[in-house]
């Protein structure tokens, strides 16, 4: 049997990243223009004002042109599971194909049925069915958007299975314990992060008509809603994502140690406002400072992370070093996590071999050894502590700037709404606030990337945490096949991208009343 | 509420149907090979082009469902072929990437590749997806290249459970002139169900002449493969499971006699072909009959769900392994935990509903057949 070239995990997870991230450049617009266009035409179908018919139908059209290459790269993130993650596929497919199968026989089918009478059935059906199949396509988006991230919460908080070891496989006990508050969290928080990015479109793009000063009457009916919608959204992404950070905290406290660069763990922890990390800082049980400078809101980290002023919230090198309290005890050390680990995966061999001789004594001792250490399983593959340390300035950095983008949305959004009802005449004349609603469009994408980055590159090296590290999850492919897939993705899916920009633009710059 | 043996006969059932469903909808793909022969003008080819449009997603849906649906209910499939034959599904997804935007932005300026590249996208997915589709498939009746051993997993330098056996990894399939035939038959298919649907859809005199003339022309390669495919397996060595111990061994025809001892399959089966030929003879002999689609549609999925019914039930492993038949996969050794799949077959309650749904908006948007005015006065046409 070949051995797995270290470069084939790395070059695996590049490709995985690349299309993950391309896929989610299109369907946060989709998840917030799907409401806001819902929004509209139903403004439209109470008031009749054939004007919101006309607002409608424009955005709905780039809804159209960003749908489509959100299906192109969506396709291959399903698949990816199997060809290129098929050790992932088979440990945890009992759980993990469920949400994926029921996403495309409840989600993809509802999306792909009312999305073409959204399309094409304004003159074919009634207005109430009309409106009801726009609701429903986004419905159904947005249900497919569920379904993939309770599976992608799963991963990092994995809950409802059991290990057997006859099958060398995790499979499902309990269904409903998948839909965990962790998972719920977190689709909250992507969907509503989502609608900003929609609504910082529309924002920018109607400012830009104003700037332009052509369809003003338009753009001004676009900004209603978009404000206020991006103002709600904003606000209940924050709540949020306090909640994310909360379950963070109780079940991936290493990835929360690196959101906030700590290394060693404090009673009353500050929360960083403003940091810059230190590049000296090598390893993470020396004593080099890991920041250059910070500005910090005393206790704030304590109480987001525990809901308690003073609360112990671990560091680094307290997680790998172990032996501090929490609501289930201590801790252990990575040390231990990895004696344990290696004791599983000794026994799950031992209990092969012992059912191969059929010698059900040995077996079923094996089998307790194994299930007694089955809790740290993944760190048998681990060589030492330093692998279970996520790429910290990365996340760190990330996390920060998502959350102070997050901030900046919230008052770019309330001003909008306040002028939008209470002063229109501000609104059309101040350039300045204008051109910052044009230039936040990319704003609103680059938060949604970055928060995904925190999400997955503060998980290291878990494919699902303690269970499976990334390594022990791959296909048995070469390394260059690999990274011919990868620049055939990255090709492709660049091309259909400047394509996509280009005509959007287009269909932007000929404005509502082209359609 | 189920036994495990009922409940993984009921998900190869339904995956068998996905699989008959799909390849019925892959008149799409037939129908993007035709854009440049059939349509004499810009305007037919427009035509052609809405009218396929209105539908694709759901093909591709289907695609995408087929693929979760086997993840959920034999997982170990999905890890297998997936990851062992990986040039052949990178090479489906690609065609399939192509096809999503070509739709959305063959016609919009800005589409900075021009017009012709996107049907150009079109065809190539209509020309490997269907071949490619149909050659895999056929793989579950002549076996692949690899190994299964879940000992591997405590391998701390290589863990990975399923290997495959060469580093064509899939792309040896079409090395194996059975698989050419069934991909070659998936091929001709579509394109005849292609015709049969724009003759039913449309409402352009020279369109239909041409789809009826394009009906004979793609049904007797059709028919050609197709029968040179079945009657190979069902003469060939097939690949039996000993119900008591599991253990894989190669019977002669096989997969005749799954055929006689299931009768229930070969009704269906037979129901389905005779519809596949009554769509397409009632067209070229008729030329008022309109309906053929739906014949060949319906026999279309009987026969394909029965084919994969003969490749999965009565004791045949589904996708040889050839190196180790013992590695082999069956509906037993692939599938969910039985928790899992009563869990899923609880949503598969959903199914019928989803149908009923996708029936109820067809129909609303389809009270008349479509022609160039049509399309000319819709502000989202293609």
């Amino acid at each position: 049997m070949e051995l797995l070239d270290v470069s084939l995990v790395s070059w695996s997870r590049a490709q995985f990243s690349l299309t993950a991230m391309y896929h989610w450049i299109f369907v946060p617009l989709t998840l917030g223009l799907g409401v806001i266009q819902a929004i509209m035409e139903t403004i439209y179908y109470r008031t009749g004002d054939e004007k919101w018919k006309q607002v409608t139908k424009f955005w709905m059209t780039l809804f159209g042109v960003n749908f489509a290459i959100g299906v192109a790269t969506g396709i291959i993130l399903e698949f990816q599971f199997g060809t290129n993650w098929s050790n992932y596929s088979w440990f945890v497919g009992d759980i993990f194909g469920a949400p994926l199968a029921i996403e495309g026989i409840l989600a993809f089918f509802m999306e792909a049925t009312f999305i073409s009478i959204m399309f094409f059935g304004w003159n074919k059906v009634s207005k109430g069915f009309h409106l009801a199949s726009t609701w429903l396509t986004i419905f159904g988006a947005t249900l497919s958007a569920f379904w993939i991230l309770v599976a992608n919460a799963w991963m990092q908080h994995p809950v409802g299975m059991e290990f057997n070891p006859d099958t060398v496989r995790n499979e499902m006990v309990d269904f409903w314990a998948i839909l965990s508050p962790f998972a719920w969290n977190k689709f909250f928080h992507t969907v509503w992060s989502s609608w900003i990015v929609g609504a910082l479109f529309t924002l920018g793009v109607s400012a830009w008509f104003l700037i332009k000063k052509r369809d003003i009457d338009f753009a001004k009916k676009s900004i209603k809603v978009a404000a206020t919608f991006g103002l709600v959204a904003s606000l209940l992404t924050a709540i949020t994502g306090d909640g994310s950070a909360y379950t963070v905290a109780q079940e991936q406290p290493m990835k929360l140690a690196a959101m906030e660069g700590l290394y060693q763990g404090q009673e009353g922890a500050e929360l960083v406002a403003i940091g810059i990390l230190n590049d000296e800082k090598k390893a993470y049980n020396d004593t080099v400072n890991p920041f250059l400078f910070k500005i910090g809101i005393p206790k704030a980290l304590s109480f987001l992370a525990y809901r308690d002023l003073n609360a112990f919230v671990p560091g680094v090198k307290d997680i790998i070093d172990g032996g501090y309290q929490t609501k289930d005890g201590l801790t252990l050390s990575f040390d231990e996590k990895q004696v344990k680990g290696k004791a599983a995966l000794n026994a799950l061999a031992n209990y092969k071999e012992a059912k191969k001789e059929n010698d059900s004594a040995k077996a079923s001792l094996h089998k307790d050894t194994l299930m007694a250490n089955y809790e740290y399983f993944g760190y048998g593959y681990l060589n030492k502590a330093e692998d279970t340390i996520p790429d910290v300035p990365m996340v760190f950095y990330s996390f920060h700037i998502m959350v102070t983008l997050g901030m900046y949305f919230i008052l770019l959004f309330g001003i909008f709404t306040f002028l939008s009802f209470k002063n229109e005449i501000v609104l059309e004349k101040s350039k300045l606030l204008l051109w910052a609603a044009l230039l936040s469009i990319p704003l609103g994408y680059i938060a949604s990337q970055l928060g995904w980055l925190v999400a997955e590159f503060g998980r290291q090296p878990w494919a699902i945490q303690d269970v499976l590290p990334l390594k022990a999850s791959i296909s048995a492919i070469s390394t260059q096949s690999v990274q011919i897939t990868f620049f055939m993705f990255l090709i492709l899916f660049t091309a259909l991208l400047i394509a996509e920009i280009r005509i959007m633009l287009k269909q932007i710059k000929n404005g509502p009343h082209h359609n | 509420m189920f036994t495990y043996s009922f409940l993984q006969h009921y998900w190869w059932f339904i995956i068998s149907l996905l699989a008959g469903i799909l390849t019925f909808l892959l008149f799409i793909q037939g129908g993007q090979t035709m854009l440049f022969s059939l349509a004499k003008s810009e305007d037919e080819r427009r035509l052609l082009v809405n009218v396929l449009g209105r539908k694709w997603e759901y093909t591709f849906t289907t695609l995408v469902t087929f693929g979760g649906a086997f993840f959920a209910s034999f997982p170990l499939f999905y890890s297998t072929s997936f990851g062992g034959a990986y040039w052949v599904w990178m090479a489906i997804l690609f065609c399939f990437i192509i096809q999503a935007v070509s739709y959305e932005f063959q016609s919009k300026p800005g589409n900075t590749y021009g017009k012709t590249t996107y049907l150009v996208f079109l065809f190539i997915n209509g020309l490997l997806g269907t071949i490619l589709i149909g050659a895999a498939v056929a793989t579950f009746f002549t076996g692949s290249d690899f190994l299964v051993n879940k000992g591997n997993i405590t391998n701390q330098l290589a863990p990975v459970i399923s290997q495959w056996g060469n580093e064509w990894h899939g792309l040896e399939a079409l090395l194996n002139l059975r698989n050419w035939a069934l991909g070659l038959a998936v091929f001709f298919l579509s394109r005849t169900s292609a015709s049969l649907f724009f003759i039913n859809r449309l409402n352009n005199e020279n369109l239909e002449k041409r789809s009826r003339k394009a009906v004979l022309v793609n049904a007797l390669p059709f028919l050609v493969f197709f029968l040179t495919f079945v009657i190979w397996t069902l003469l060939a060595e097939g690949f039996a499971v000993n119900p008591e111990t599991g253990e894989v061994y190669m019977e002669k025809y096989k997969y005749f006699f799954n055929l006689i001892q299931m009768p229930v399959v070969l009704v269906l089966f037979l129901l389905g072909v005779v519809a596949v030929l009554w769509g397409i003879g009632g067209t070229i002999l008729n030329e008022k009959f309109k309906k053929g689609i739906w014949f060949t549609g319906v026999g279309t999925i009987l026969a394909v769900c029965s084919l994969l019914l003969l490749a999965g039930y009565n004791n045949t492993a589904y996708y040889p392994a050839t190196p180790d038949l013992q590695s082999s996969l069956t509906i037993f050794n692939s599938s969910s935990s039985e928790f899992t799949l009563n869990a899923m077959t609880i949503v598969s309650v959903l199914i019928p509903f989803v149908l009923a749904y996708i029936f109820y908006a067809w129909r609303s948007m389809e009270k008349k057949r479509a022609d160039i005015a049509d399309i000319n006065s819709d502000d989202h046409a293609y």
